[in-house]
């Protein structure tokens, strides 16, 4: 066995540590998301867009930064609601999901799903900009190594056409697809 | 495509209910940037100077800065700008927080309100819907309430509400506008937009903001952040711990407070408590401040944490912020922090200025231990001052007996009082009420600042210079990397910094008047980019050594925007707007003599000195010595037609015009 194929045994964890005691409410995080997000990148921000949302509410001093995370078809079989030192937080609250039950994490425009990708760049960041913009360090990053096989990543159009595809059926989108194809 | 603006505004006339999405002229970017500087524009272009603040034909404008909602840190100032109840001049108030980057994202630069309602209504915004809705089960309502309500009714926690409260519905001179911890309260405005029957605006808005030259603004942006992390790790030396970081001064954080509490004035801004700072007290209101202040929060896209979310036994969770935390508690003489955080809640709910009311509440207070309010103005008056400044809110806001007379601000209460009550109208330029301090020695500096300041308020024009000479020790180290001045003048101001405090160098009669113009220009200057870009003056115009400054702004509004701007053209375009505010304050019959900071500011006066500070003031302004900007002044700016609009009305007719 070489080398190489050694370190291929091995994936790249990556974590952002959310504390919530931190967090000033300022939405920098959302800010630059959107804005690293756009296309051409930084031509234009928009929360609304962006893969992390903080949820907060000053006059019940709840503070919660989320992630996009997993694009899902069905909702789950029931809601869950958390409260943490007396303090009820919202249905799904912590929730990463792109969900049919909800408006959050979906493209304002088309509806798509949004999902985090720790601001994969090339060349790379050195961290997710949402952590760089948060300096009262609310949000802050760690990588670590663990043993096991690097997951291959859907890119984002896949995401979006499985989106696609739930909503309207496979045939439906193929036929879209080939028509569109057809014009140019 | 537009640049960091929208290039729509709303026009909403409330008397009729039409609603209009009007699109802007972009040559008004470039001659005035936005925020207070189209504001002035507009209101100069469309309110005749005899339109009476309370009548249909005074507009209020609700504007973004120019940079609100890019990613330029700290840019989320709401300009609100309508003519003042209390001054009959042009109110400008501020706020940040979050809504004017909720407008922009909407897709609006500026909400333009004329008529008034028949009925309470309030404004939702949402990207192309725009409604005025029945606001009448709002009536009475606190500003928080109000925000908490609409959101409910909305549901939609991400809604942003502006509201007033009962003063502003009952057209209190004093009343603000309030959006979470920030509010817009100086000179009524909050009472112009009650006289229109306006309880709130609710924006939401999900659309892109668009940037000129990306790749060049983040850096720039990126810039300004790291500049913050440097100055949070290196604090000015030599100036008192309040004034040696950003933001608005760090009340909510920090515990010390001995600055404001033994040099600023207590009681209707009558004495000063030198020894008031001891360890006992320290103790005590760091303990109160720790269990009241829950956490620390920010405006939109700032990492400055100036605000505190307040929890009080008696009272709802709150937000506030900065000095608010002194002003009821030392205009009424109290030693209770407590007390302090009660009262500024009720106010906030209320919808009332934090400066003004309680120096009116003191006012009222001297009267009645001087007899010349009594018992039957004021029927069961309690006997301590806390309890009095509870009873007098509650009638003030209700305008309900002496509250009604009281409502109007110590100037004009003091006129309708008599019986000698207008002697104890001591601390108010232009009808308003000032900062209380009482010093000894003339400071020509802020001498010129109180006169001038078109705002009627300190805090909106001083700024980036230390409010004392530095001591010797860190005068070298504080200029070796003080990069802010403008290049034409940093060596002088350089100089001043080094060499003011030895020897003969101190006030009143150094520095030399040229010097003293320049400092002033160059503070009051900073704040008028700021009021056009939206940017908070706690990260610019405010603080010593902020991260925007006259070098990288123009950089930051070019590359936002698209406009070759540099740091001529930028000062050019604020000393456009600062003439152009000028000349609608004289068109509605602001004089000299109103210049003039309260004749108790100093114990020390110089009536010679003075006169040729403001003489020489005006002239480096490019204004006569009634202080009217010249045909000159105004032509050079490409400001014509306002020179030929003052020539008509025969504001230059007596014959003073200096050339």
């Amino acid at each position: 066995m070489t080398m190489e194929q050694k370190a291929s045994n091995k994936k790249k964890v990556k974590v952002i540590k959310i504390d919530l005691d931190k967090c000033n409410g300022c939405r920098a995080c959302e800010v630059i998301c959107s804005a690293f997000h756009a296309n051409p990148k930084y031509s234009s921000n928009n929360p609304a867009r962006s893969r992390i949302r903080v949820y907060f509410d000053p006059l019940k001093n709840k503070y919660v930064p989320v992630y996009a995370g997993e694009y899902t078809p069905a909702e789950c079989m029931g809601r869950d609601k958390y409260i943490i030192n007396g303090k009820e937080y919202d249905e799904c609250g912590f929730c990463r999901a792109s969900c049919p039950s909800r408006d959050l994490f979906k493209e304002p425009d088309s509806g798509l799903p949004l999902k985090c990708d720790m601001c994969e760049d090339d060349p790379p960041q050195e961290e997710p900009l949402c952590v760089k913009w948060c300096l009262v360090d609310a949000l802050t990053y760690e990588e670590r190594e663990e043993e096991g096989e690097e997951e291959v990543k859907p890119e984002d159009v896949e995401i979006g056409l499985n989106a696609l595809v739930d909503k309207y059926g496979l045939d439906k989108v193929v036929d879209t697809v080939a028509r569109m194809t057809q014009k140019d | 495509m537009r640049y960091a603006e929208t290039g729509y505004n709303l026009e909403v006339d409330l008397s009729t209910g039409n609603i209009e999405r009007v699109e802007s002229d972009p040559k008004m970017t470039e001659l005035f940037i936005g925020g207070l500087g189209t504001n002035s524009k507009i209101l100069w272009d469309r309110v005749p100077p005899e339109v009476e603040p309370f009548s249909p034909d005074n507009i209020l404008i609700f504007s973004t800065g120019l940079l609100c909602g890019t990613p330029a840190p700290g840019a989320n100032r709401t300009i609100v700008s309508t003519f003042s109840p209390q001054t009959n001049l042009m109110a400008y108030s501020m706020m940040g927080g979050f809504w004017a980057p909720e407008l922009k994202y909407a897709g609006y630069d500026k909400v333009i309100i004329r008529g008034k309602s028949p009925k309470l209504v309030y404004l939702l915004i949402t990207n192309d819907k725009v409604e005025l809705r029945d606001a009448t089960h709002l009536k009475g309502k606190g500003t928080l309430e109000t925000a908490t309500l609409i959101k409910e009714e909305l549901n939609d926690p991400k809604v942003q509400v502006a509201s007033i409260g009962l003063a502003g519905e009952n057209r209190v001179f004093f009343a603000s506008i309030e959006q979470g911890r920030s509010s817009a309260s100086r000179l009524g405005i909050g009472g112009v937009m009650g006289d229109k029957g306006l309880k709130a605006i609710a924006v939401r808005g999900k659309r892109d903001v668009n940037i000129a030259r990306p790749a060049e603004f983040i850096k720039y942006c990126n810039d300004i952040l790291e500049y913050i992390k440097f100055r949070a790790n290196n604090p000015i030396k030599g100036v008192p711990p309040i004034l040696a970081t950003l933001g608005s001064p760090q009340e909510m954080a920090l515990h010390d407070e001995e600055w404001h509490t033994t040099s600023f004035s207590w009681g209707h801004a009558r004495f000063r408590r030198k020894d008031f700072w001891t360890p006992e007290i320290a103790e005590r209101w760091t303990k109160i401040q720790d269990s009241t202040v829950e956490r620390l929060i920010s405006c939109y896209n700032c990492p400055m944490r100036c605000g505190g979310i307040i929890i009080h036994p008696m009272l709802n969770r709150f937000m506030m912020k900065c000095y608010s935390k002194l002003t009821y508690l030392m205009a009424a003489v109290s030693d209770d922090l407590g007390f302090a955080f009660k009262i500024t809640g009720l106010a906030q709910e209320y919808g009332v200025d934090g400066f003004t009311t309680p120096q009116v509440m003191a006012f009222a207070i001297e009267l009645y231990e001087a007899g010349i309010l009594t018992d039957s103005d004021m029927p069961d008056f309690p006997k301590s001052n806390e309890d009095r400044f509870f009873y007098l809110l509650d009638k003030i806001v209700r305008r309900e007996g002496i509250g009604d007379v009281l409502a109007d601000g110590v100037y004009w209460a003091a006129r309708k009082i008599g019986r000698g009550a207008e002697q104890y109208d001591h601390n108010t330029t232009r009808k308003h009420e000032q900062m209380v301090i009482k010093l000894g020695m003339l400071n020509p500096l802020y001498y010129l600042m109180y006169g001038t300041g078109e705002k009627g308020n300190i805090t909106q024009i001083e700024g980036q210079i230390p409010q004392a000479p530095l001591p010797e020790d860190t005068k070298e180290e504080f200029v070796k990397d003080w990069i802010h001045p403008p290049k034409e003048w940093a060596e002088e101001f350089k100089q001043f910094i080094l060499e003011w405090g030895r020897g003969e160098n101190v006030f009143p009669f150094y520095p030399p008047i040229s010097t003293i113009c320049k400092l002033v220009e160059w503070q009051e200057m900073m704040h008028y980019i700021d009021d056009s870009t939206g940017v908070c003056a706690g990260l610019s115009s405010f603080p010593i050594k902020p991260p925007y400054h006259i070098h990288n702004y123009p950089l930051i509004i070019s590359a936002g925007t698209g406009l070759d701007i540099d740091d001529e053209g930028l000062y050019r375009m604020a000393k456009r707007n600062r003439n152009l505010l000028r000349a609608i304050n004289i068109r509605r019959g602001l004089k000299r003599q109103d210049e003039k900071p309260p004749q108790d500011h100093w114990k020390k006066r110089f009536p010679e000195y003075e006169e040729k500070l403001q003489d020489e003031y005006y002239k480096f302004k490019g204004w006569d010595k009634n202080g009217v900007p010249t045909k000159e002044t105004l032509k050079d700016l490409g400001l014509d037609y306002i020179a030929e609009d003052l020539e008509k009305r025969g504001i230059y007719d007596n014959g003073t015009e200096s050339k």
